[in-house]
């Protein structure tokens, strides 16, 4: 330890946490009070550095510090209290955790001596939470508070970014404890390695330029990056013009409109992106972690292609696809030095180059996977969502989703040309993530448009927040595509399961638009195709939180599809696709 | 080798001898279906509190490297060591073996515990307890012997292991704080 600059300077465990937290740049956190966490509230009472977004249900305080950190790429904080409040937080630290999103999650705790009696309020808040989080802390004592906190967010943001909890008795809170800065903190560990190793990214470009059938595979990692990650990528896509596809969690990572994009790859993903996965011979999987989602059938995924694997995650490399020259790198530095060392190869243009693949690709594309007809009255999901890209792509706009066929129709046919502008909960899958998520973009981006693209059942999970939107003013848009089933399990259900429709069904749904008049917000409904476009233009021109009830088509089913434990090849493309293609024995047991 | 095979290995990991560090390590190989088949833990420098870990563990070569993999993932580990890796490692374990007999098996559990150089670290008049040390299959052969003779309770510590020739990096402390 070096030398405490700001000597004794001694202060209350709970204002130091608000120190720390300051020290840190938190501007914001999201969080619910209860007896554990009081004195960190009586703190925050007389600071007012840092805001406080009280939510509804402690779940939300980490979605919404989710949706500011991945907008903002910033740690999102969280207060809650012990036992139901630290439990509460359960899903969206998990969810934080598959997504990568740098959270903290400071929980109150029952004093020291009590811890293990069964207290009032109490939980394991570290044994319920140590699989559920990139890391955790019981703080037992106050000397190690600041360096603990300090640590806390160096693990949350650094490497693979992920939430931690730190778990703070309420003796602690209140102890007296002398304050560390950030610089003087105890304890320097954690140093994962960022920089790529040279010689393998000479090899890559090499092997890229010299490719007859490439593929650059991006993900979640070029966001987590930063922005000028993205940037690179575009430069690399440029320069080498090679077809790029992107994971759900990397969508904006490369501009939609860019000539080499391919769309989304995976389970609901484009033709042509997955079948040049299938057929590629060199891939480069930049940041993305071959999730199940992707491979489909893993004995059955890319044979033929020698693989290439960047991930600043090691545990990512060689986990269910052995690779061939695996790289332990952030995604932006071996970006920034593959572009370096490829600017030294002299190569010929892709036509020259590639042409063959290209056409080949072209073909793909021509089968123009995500037609649908528009016909009648009745709106179509996949309308309403490519309407309200449509009409808000030239204004900055950030789009969240719940879980279902909207969020898999959001990345079809919302079109992204910036990161950090798309928010799903993608390894988790978390109905109820979007609206808390939308709560803490729009407090990131007061001034932006920030639309949630829901289902009416996710809706229904963290519906309270309409509160939250209310009392902080909050303009975020809830387009609510409202099909009256679970739809994507409906469509498991009748394309897998017989068309037995068991508990599918969203039954007793309330009127949306009064619902939303009830919270003080404003509620909009479209009924029919004629109605959608007044309904986006008053949602976008109204100042307040807005739930439009777009009522759609029942029972469309989201294409493409490959089924569970079927291979790239073996898409679904639409309805008529359906019966020669049966479900495989192994793919039934398959999520 | 194929990949498909299961290996046996045995992993030397340094950790931060901090509260939840074990649970951490447990919960990884339960929450991931990996294999314990020992693991033993002690602290080695209480004055920056760091503790070995020895596990022995099996699985494809590929799993294997996801549990390295995954093990260096954790805050508190500082380093991960696949002592199976080049082979050149010892391999220690220690049994206390208690036999309860009469008559010529009695004289039968001393002859044989000698021949093993177990030492007898407690006896009555119808029962010892053994000490042992000695590789895995060494005490395993012993305690058969012994189970043949007379009731027997056995307490196994796990594996311990280092590697052989010169001392295995523990990085510097000062790089770790
Ligand atoms: C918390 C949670 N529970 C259950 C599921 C399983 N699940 C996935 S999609 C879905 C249906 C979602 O329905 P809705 O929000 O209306 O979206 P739709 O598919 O109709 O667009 C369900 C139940 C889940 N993803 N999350
Ligand atoms: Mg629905």
């Amino acid at each position: 330890m070096e030398g405490n600059t700001e000597t004794n300077l001694t202060m209350s465990g709970a204002d130091a946490i608000l120190r720390v937290l300051e020290e840190q740049g938190v501007e914001v956190i999201f969080g619910y009070p209860g007896g554990a966490i009081l004195p960190i509230y009586d703190s925050l009472f007389k600071s007012n550095s840092i805001k406080h977004i009280l939510v509804r249900h402690e779940q939300a305080a980490v979605h919404a510090a989710e949706g500011y950190a991945r907008s903002t790429g910033k740690v999102g904080v969280v207060l809650v209290t012990s036992g139901p409040g630290a439990t509460n937080a359960v899903t969206g630290l998990t969810d934080a955790l598959m997504d990568s999103v740098p959270i903290v999650c400071l929980s109150g705790q029952v004093p020291t001596h009590l811890i293990g009696n069964d207290a009032f309020q109490e939980a394991d808040t570290t044994g319920i939470t140590r699989p559920c989080t990139k890391h955790n802390y019981l703080v037992k004592e106050s000397e190690k508070l600041c360096s603990t906190l300090h640590e806390a967010f160096h693990v949350a943001r650094s490497g693979r970014p992920g939430p931690v909890v730190v778990d703070l008795p309420k003796d602690i809170q209140l102890s007296e404890c002398i304050y560390i800065s950030r610089q003087d903190r105890h304890g320097r560990r954690y140093k994962p390695i960022i920089n790529p190793d040279k010689s393998k990214i000479i090899e890559v470009a090499k092997l890229l330029v010299n490719a007859k059938k490439p593929i650059i595979y991006g993900g979640g990692g070029i966001i987590n990056s930063g922005p000028e990650a993205s940037n690179l990528l575009r430069e690399l896509v440029d320069l080498v013009e090679i077809p790029t596809t992107l994971t759900l969690m990397g969508l904006g990572a490369l501009p939609h409109d860019n000539k080499f994009f391919l769309g989304m790859l995976g389970m609901h993903g484009t033709y042509e992106a997955n079948l040049s996965m299938y057929n590629c011979d060199v891939m480069l999987n930049i940041g993305a972690r071959f999730d199940d989602r992707i491979t489909g059938n893993l004995k059955e995924f890319s044979p033929n292609s020698k693989k290439i694997h960047i991930d600043i995650d090691p545990s990512s490399i060689n986990k269910s696809v052995p690779v061939d020259i695996p790289i332990i790198s952030d995604a932006g530095s071996a970006l920034k030095e593959l572009i370096y060392e490829l600017k030294k190869l002299k190569f010929k243009d892709s036509e020259n180059r590639i042409g063959v693949w290209l056409t080949q690709i072209d073909e793909w594309r021509s089968k123009k996977c995500l037609d649908f007809n528009q016909t009648g009255k009745i709106i179509k999901p996949q309308y309403a969502i490519k309407r309200l890209f449509e009409k808000t792509k030239n204004i900055e706009t950030f789009i969240t989703t719940e879980v279902g066929q909207h969020q898999m129709w959001a990345a079809q046919y919302y079109g992204f040309s910036k990161p950090n502008r798309w928010m799903t909960s993608g390894g988790l899958g978390t109905m109820g993530y979007g609206l808390p998520s939308a709560m803490g973009v729009q407090i990131a981006h007061p001034e932006k448009l920030v639309i949630d693209i829901s289902g009416e059942a996710s809706f229904l999970m963290n519906m309270q927040e309409l509160s939250t939107l209310k009392q902080y003013k909050l303009p975020v848009k809830v387009f609510i595509i409202n099909n009256q089933w679970m739809g994507m399990v409906r469509q498991w259900q009748q394309l897998i399961h017989g068309g037995r429709y068991s508990e599918s069904y969203t039954d007793s749904l309330p009127d949306f638009k009064s619902l939303a008049e009830s919270f003080g917000l404003e509620g909009l409904r479209a009924e029919n195709v004629d109605q959608l476009d007044d309904v986006i233009d008053q949602m976008m021109a109204s100042k307040s939180a807005v739930l439009c009830d777009i009522q759609v088509a029942k029972e469309e089913n989201c294409f493409p599809m490959i089924p569970s434990g079927a291979a790239h090849y073996d898409m679904l493309l639409g309805p008529e696709d359906k019966q020669n293609k049966k479900v495989s024995k192994d793919g039934l047991a398959l999520v | 080798m194929s990949q498909n095979q299961e290996i046996r290995c045995t992993l030397s990991v340094l950790v931060d001898n901090e509260p939840g560090v074990l649970a951490r390590v447990i919960g990884l190989f339960s929450g991931r279906g990996y294999n314990i088949e020992s693991l033993t833990v002690a602290e080695i420098d209480t004055k920056v509190s760091i503790s070995r870990i020895s596990i022995v563990t099996c699985g494809t070569p590929m799993v294997i490297e996801q549990i390295k993999a995954q093990l260096r993932r954790l805050v508190p580990v500082h380093d991960v060591d696949d002592l199976s890796d080049n082979s050149v490692h010892v391999e220690r374990e220690l049994a206390l073996v208690k036999i309860v007999n009469t008559g010529s098996n009695r004289i039968e559990a001393l002859r044989i515990a000698q021949s093993f150089r177990a030492h007898t670290v407690d006896s009555t008049l119808d029962s010892f307890v053994f000490e042992i040390t000695g590789t895995s299959s060494k005490l395993a052969a012993f305690i058969n012997l012994m189970k043949a003779i007379g009731d027997v309770e056995i307490a196994r510590s796990g594996v311990c292991a280092m590697s052989r020739g010169k001392i295995s990096k523990l990085k510097q402390r000062d790089d770790m704080l």
